[in-house]
């Protein structure tokens, strides 16, 4: 199973495996990775589970859809490797993913 | 203030949950008013995920937000509910004859024997951007709805956003105003074309300023706002004279004033009992995601369980010492009259 880690904004990591073909906000809300807030339960529909992709991996990410950007619109602090993570669905080439929680959600 | 209006029952929130309530009081005879802040009915389906399908409805295996608020306000018809939008229910008073009074923010006050809070997640209300100090600037200079243009003229006005609301007042605001500049994070807008369009056109005529950026600070004082920072795509700073801040970031869900009701609370929702699904004040009843109780489980099904069974506690108020026959809607031609069916 993929293993990601989420680096919390107090610099904290925490490491999950994460089954294929769930997202990396669903497994952030599983073990309660502080900072992903998620209130619209991952139907991109309110920024609140924003993260942002280590620089290593955005190749493996790739980038937003037009909903999603759209939906980042709405988030605090954007930046160019800006993610909402229950767009990200877990896929082998996952494995070792790092993202960092922003220091809050909007 | 307009006289206040009497009716059976108040339901606040007209998401999935209170429309089906309306439905429920409805089969008891039982009139309601329904009042929510968006200017639509739906909630949380039509603003949060209008084209999402939902799967776990009994009986549709696949439904859309939108498409579940079209038939529940279809199933509802035959009640007749009154509908007060774009407004919000601010206080809660009980009167000595029992009866409850609420008034809105549009000052409108209701006398119910039953209120209904069916306010799911709580009230949608506009996001504050995250912008250090904002706060100070609220009412004065920083406003997140035009309630009256006047207040801009000659201003120099600051709109933040990509989506309709922003460019629909850079449109409107930019032949009164000394100045607007809209700033968005991105070249790209969610608004309609057509807008985005006259804008670029503004923009290329020198009629107006546009900022790819976040703001991230504001400057002034005393409540006057004089200046917003930007940071820019490139990570530099920019300062833009601004006397007047409309940021536009979306809706959030917020308890807002059922804090002050003075019922009961758990963490931010209403306990309730699982027989009547009554708060700590008789005749006040909590359905769907706002309420709590043991194995709660915020889905909507659930929510119309709570509303049935509200129905009939409501009715016992509403018609103390009344019989109440129970029927089933596929045979009984009392219920199919109400229902408009023979």
């Amino acid at each position: 199973m993929p293993k990601i880690t989420y680096i919390a904004f107090d610099g904290t990591p925490y490491e999950v495996e994460a089954p294929l073909g769930s997202t990396v906000m669903e497994n952030a809300v599983k073990h309660m990775v502080p900072g992903i807030e998620a209130e619209c339960g991952g139907a991109c529909a309110c920024a609140t589970c924003h993260v942002y992709v280590d620089d290593a991996w955005t190749a493996v990410t790739g980038s937003p859809e037009p909903m999603e950007e759209d939906m980042l619109d709405f988030a605090y602090d954007v930046r160019p490797t800006s993610r909402l993570s229950c767009q990200l669905k877990v896929k082998p080439e996952y494995d070792g993913l790092v993202v960092r929680i922003p220091e809050r959600q909007a | 203030m307009t006289a206040p209006i009497e009716t059976d029952v108040v339901i606040v929130g007209a998401g999935p949950v209170g429309l089906f309530a309306v439905f429920e009081l409805g089969l008891l005879d039982l009139k309601a008013h329904v009042i929510d802040i968006l200017d639509r009915p739906g909630g949380q389906c039509t603003e949060l995920y209008p084209e999402k399908p939902i799967y776990d409805i009994p009986g549709f295996p696949i439904v859309t937000g939108q498409g579940l608020v079209e038939n529940l306000m279809e199933q509802i018809k035959p009640f007749h509910p009154t509908f007060h939008l774009s407004q919000q229910v601010e206080s809660l008073t009980r009167l000595d004859d029992g009866r409850v009074q609420l008034t809105t923010d549009a000052e409108q006050a209701f006398i119910a024997k039953v209120v209904v809070i069916a306010a799911g997640g709580g009230s949608f209300q506009p996001k504050r951007p995250p912008v250090p100090g904002i706060e100070a600037y609220e009412g004065t200079s920083v406003f997140y709805a035009v309630r009256k243009m006047e207040a801009f003229r000659g201003e120099e006005i600051v709109i933040v956003g990509g989506g309709d609301s922003a460019l629909d007042w850079t449109l409107n605001l930019q032949p009164i105003a000394k100045r607007v500049t809209l700033i968005h994070r991105r070249d790209d807008f969610r608004a309609a074309p057509h807008s985005v369009e006259q804008m670029r056109k503004l923009v290329a005529e020198g009629a107006m300023d546009l900022v790819i950026g976040q703001v991230t600070g504001l400057e002034g004082a005393d409540g006057k706002l004089s200046a917003a920072t930007v940071k820019l795509s490139d990570n530099s700073l920019t300062t833009i004279p601004a006397t007047r801040l409309l940021p536009f970031f979306g809706l959030t869900m917020k308890l807002g004033p059922i804090a002050n009701w003075g019922l009961n609370l758990h963490e931010n929702l209403v306990p309730v009992d699982t027989e009547k699904f009554e708060t700590s004040e008789a005749g006040i009843f909590a359905i769907g995601d706002i309420n709590w109780y043991p194995g709660k489980l915020k889905l909507i099904l659930s929510g119309f369980h709570e509303g049935a069974l509200m129905a009939q506690a409501a009715k016992r108020i509403v018609a103390p010492g009344e019989r109440i026959i129970f029927q089933y809607t596929t045979s009984s031609t009392n219920l199919q009259k109400k229902l408009g069916v023979v």
